[in-house]
């Protein structure tokens, strides 16, 4: 017993929550965040563990299977989901779908969840994969986005942009990563009407989060081979909020030394960023700023089609998202295109350490991009969604 | 103007001037246009024809660009007087009694034309800084900046033309912060519908008189439902009163992902405070930076021309690599605002040549050119005056 879960230590030691990528050093720090699980769990989960150690250095020796929760989403949600998984079949990845559905429930107490059988799948497998849901304006809850990220403290969203080769846009050579703290900041969704006609919302900064979003953006910048990170804040307005949150970014940077740190007001890195995007690297935001340059980023290298994104929680939890919207108006038409939901599901095979699968597939799509031949019409083709699938898939299998 | 022009027009003032001639009018200038509109017993704005103007250079390239300005104006013969202060809180020249003359002169002047106002980060007390302070106190809560593309300075945009209102007395930029508990901090965001709706028919307004054809509205009420709820249903409402005009809507995420990838779909964009300053900047980088677009802020009674992009540039400061494009557009609008179209026409169009020509760019543009030899430039092209 006591060795079983000595064992689950050191390889869980392997599995750190970074989205990587590409393979880099890792660092053990992040294992205490699993100690604390119980040891029933340990043992439930050593033989699921057991198979991960081989799968970090080839996964092709990785026979066992592991759970995700797939939230497919609402709109094209449902045709991308099912894009993803003949790809990830036709490669065949080592993943077991566990399918969940989410809308807004209000549970004891009036507070508005998430279904429990999507908390437990969650809980369970600690990675999830997500297509677009809806947020209605003024339909009375909070928006499911948010509401996940509540759940299961999401705190840092994760979004590599760099440009992809044969999609024209009038950006080349873009290559950097935006990492937004998720879980406060304007997005508190504190909000109060104080008399009619005057609302005050509440920006929320706080110190806890701050360090932590800013050692998160260290520490990926130094895992991920990336050589500075730029604190985006506007501190000269919001002199205590966001004053806090450059302080502890100053404060972590002292601790890594390797990595550039630099500070830029978000309108001159909005200014800078449409002129030229190839000066930045990894940078780190509040939610809002966030929000608002990672989509910017996404609009220099064709939009949110093709953007993948990661979010990281506490405990080990990671949810992989597409960022479009559900387009209603194709849905069910076999027009999407599945690329964003793809290249997320891409970073989280590299998080989960099976990066030869991951590696294949996005060889695969970037190829079939760059080819030009088969291609969804928003990428300025003509296919069909299954069409473009079934091309990925035939590449992935001429691959091996 | 020909002699008999000069006659003609002469002969059809006196017939139509109901009051009978008005002599010490006409001998001024032809277009007087605003002395018109001052009843007689009100004091006059200007003496011999001159407008008093004034003028706060700001930090950074501000004075330089100021420089520049006074340069082209004597060179140009630009009936305009400055009354100049100079303002800044990182070089401890700022002062109750400061912004006081400054508002003092705004309140004989009307119009004034400013540099930024650098706001060290390091705060003693206040949170407003002089910057904010100088804006809530005249209330300037319009800040207008029309992007347009430079004929002869080709980006990755071409062509662009938009005007981006931005309210900015309310919102983010409250200065409302306070630290609840150690190490957790409340900003708060203020939105009103007097405000919101102040700014949404103001945009409406200048869309009309611009002879525009539609008004976006940018926000972020998915996320902040109640204030920027407020902000929207007041910009929709503004929009029943104008059927002519088309309104949409467009989240503020999306608006910057749309602006570089097909900025052409926009015409008016009006906006809360903070997301007016982003999207302001990334206008401005789309036609070639900071030192290209011009900017002017709004309140019932004032007008402030600026730059589009306010930064104080403070690196380029005595380096005489400043770009002076935008602070002169700013001061033909000016000049404009005036009255003073023949000469608001000559600055513009002089500063348009040299740019069209290419052959003296400053270095955010790609050229070698200096400050100097910028403005030395534009005042050889005011000779080409425009004709009538």
């Amino acid at each position: 017993m006591a060795g079983n879960v000595l064992r689950s230590m050191v390889i869980i030691r392997n599995h750190t929550p970074e989205p990587c990528l590409c393979p880099g050093p890792r660092s053990p720090q992040t294992s205490l965040l699993y100690l604390p699980r119980s040891v029933f769990q340990l043992c439930r989960d050593s033989e699921e563990l057991a198979v991960r150690r081989p799968a970090l250095s080839s996964a092709s020796f990785s026979r066992g299977m592991q759970t995700v929760t797939l939230i497919p989403g609402d709109g094209i949600g449902p045709e991308i989901s099912t894009a993803v998984m003949k790809i990830f079949e036709a490669a065949n990845a080592p993943i077991r779908w566990e399918e969940r559905n989410v809308t807004a429930i209000k549970g004891p107490g009036g507070r508005w969840m998430i279904p429990p059988d999507a908390k437990e799948s969650m809980d369970r497998s600690k990675i999830g994969l997500k297509g677009p849901l809806k947020t209605p304006i003024a339909a009375g809850h909070p928006s499911m986005n948010l509401l996940l990220r509540k759940t299961f403290d999401l705190y840092a969203n994760v979004r590599p942009c760099v440009s992809i080769e044969g999609y024209q846009t009038p950006y080349t050579d873009v290559n950097l990563v935006t990492i937004r703290e998720n879980t406060e900041g304007e997005y508190s969704g504190i909000e109060h009407v104080i008399v009619d006609g005057v609302v005050q919302s509440i920006k929320l900064i706080t110190e806890e989060a701050s360090r932590r979003i800013a050692e998160y953006a260290f520490e990926y910048a130094r895992n991920n081979q990336r050589a500075s990170v730029t604190a985006v804040h506007k501190a000269n307005i919001m002199r205590m909020s966001d004053g806090l949150f450059l302080r502890k970014c100053r404060e972590v940077a002292e601790t890594y030394k390797d990595i550039k740190f630099t500070e830029m007001y978000l309108d001159t890195v909005c200014l800078n960023m449409v002129q030229d995007p190839t000066q930045f690297d990894v940078l780190v935001m509040p939610n809002l700023y966030g929000d608002i340059l990672s989509d910017l980023c996404a609009g220099l290298i064709g939009g949110l089609g093709v953007t993948p994104s990661g979010n990281i929680g506490a405990n080990g939890v990671a949810i992989f998202e597409s960022v479009h919207g559900t387009a209603p108006d194709i849905a069910g038409m076999d027009l999407a295109n599945p690329t964003a939901l793809l290249l997320s599901a891409v970073m989280m095979l590299r998080h989960m350490g099976l990066h030869d699968h991951g590696n294949k597939i996005q060889t695969a799509c970037f190829d079939t991009i760059r080819e030009k031949k088969v291609l969804t019409k928003d990428l300025g083709g003509n296919s069909k969604c299954s069409e473009f699938t079934a091309e990925i898939c035939r590449r992935v299998q001429d691959l091996d | 103007m020909s002699c008999r022009q000069w006659l003609l027009r002469i002969i059809c003032r006196i017939m139509i001037t109901p009051n009978g001639p008005r002599w010490q009018q006409l001998a001024s200038r032809p277009l007087s246009l605003s002395a018109g509109l001052c009843g007689p017993e009100a004091p006059l704005a200007r003496k011999d024809a001159t407008f008093k103007v004034t003028m706060v250079p700001g930090d950074g390239v501000g004075p330089e660009l100021m420089t520049a300005v006074k340069d082209v104006f004597k060179a140009g013969d630009v009936p305009v007087e400055f009354e100049e202060f100079h303002m800044s809180e990182v070089q401890n020249m700022a002062s109750e009694d400061k912004l006081e003359q400054v508002l003092t002169s705004m309140k004989n002047n009307k119009v004034a034309i400013k540099g930024k106002i650098h706001t060290p980060m390091e705060f003693k007390g206040e949170l407003a800084s002089y910057e904010m302070r100088l804006r809530r106190k005249l209330d300037l809560f319009a800040n207008v900046v029309h992007v347009n593309s430079l004929p002869g300075y080709s980006t990755r945009h071409n062509n662009l033309d938009l005007v981006i209102i931005r309210e900015q007395t309310e919102g983010e930029y409250s200065s409302l912060e306070h630290e609840s508990v150690t190490g957790v901090i409340e900003c708060l965001k203020i939105i009103t519908r007097e405000k919101s709706r102040r700014i949404a028919k103001f945009a409406f307004d200048y869309a009309t008189k611009k002879g525009r054809n539609k008004v976006t509205a940018v926000h972020k009420a998915n996320i902040m439902k109640l204030g920027d709820g407020l902000f929207l249903q007041s910009c929709a409402e503004v929009a029943q009163l104008y059927p002519k005009i088309k309104y949409e809507n467009i989240i503020i995420d999306n608006c910057c992902m749309q602006l570089v990838q097909n900025p052409y779909q926009f015409d008016v964009l009006v906006m809360p405070n903070l997301y007016g300053n982003i999207i302001d900047n990334l206008a401005a980088g789309l036609v070639g930076g900071a030192g290209v677009v011009p900017g002017e802020s709004y309140s019932a009674e004032y007008a402030v021309f600026e730059t589009g992009a306010r930064h104080p540039f403070a690196q380029a400061v005595g380096r005489n690599i400043a770009n002076p494009t935008a602070m002169l557009l700013s001061a033909a609008n000016m000049l404009r605002h005036l009255n003073l179209e023949y000469h608001s026409q000559m600055v513009s169009d002089a500063v348009k040549r040299v740019i069209k020509q290419g052959k003296v760019r400053t270095r955010d543009l790609g050229g070698y050119s200096t400050t100097g030899d910028f403005v030395r430039a534009v005042v050889e092209n005011l000779h080409h005056r425009p004709h009538y």
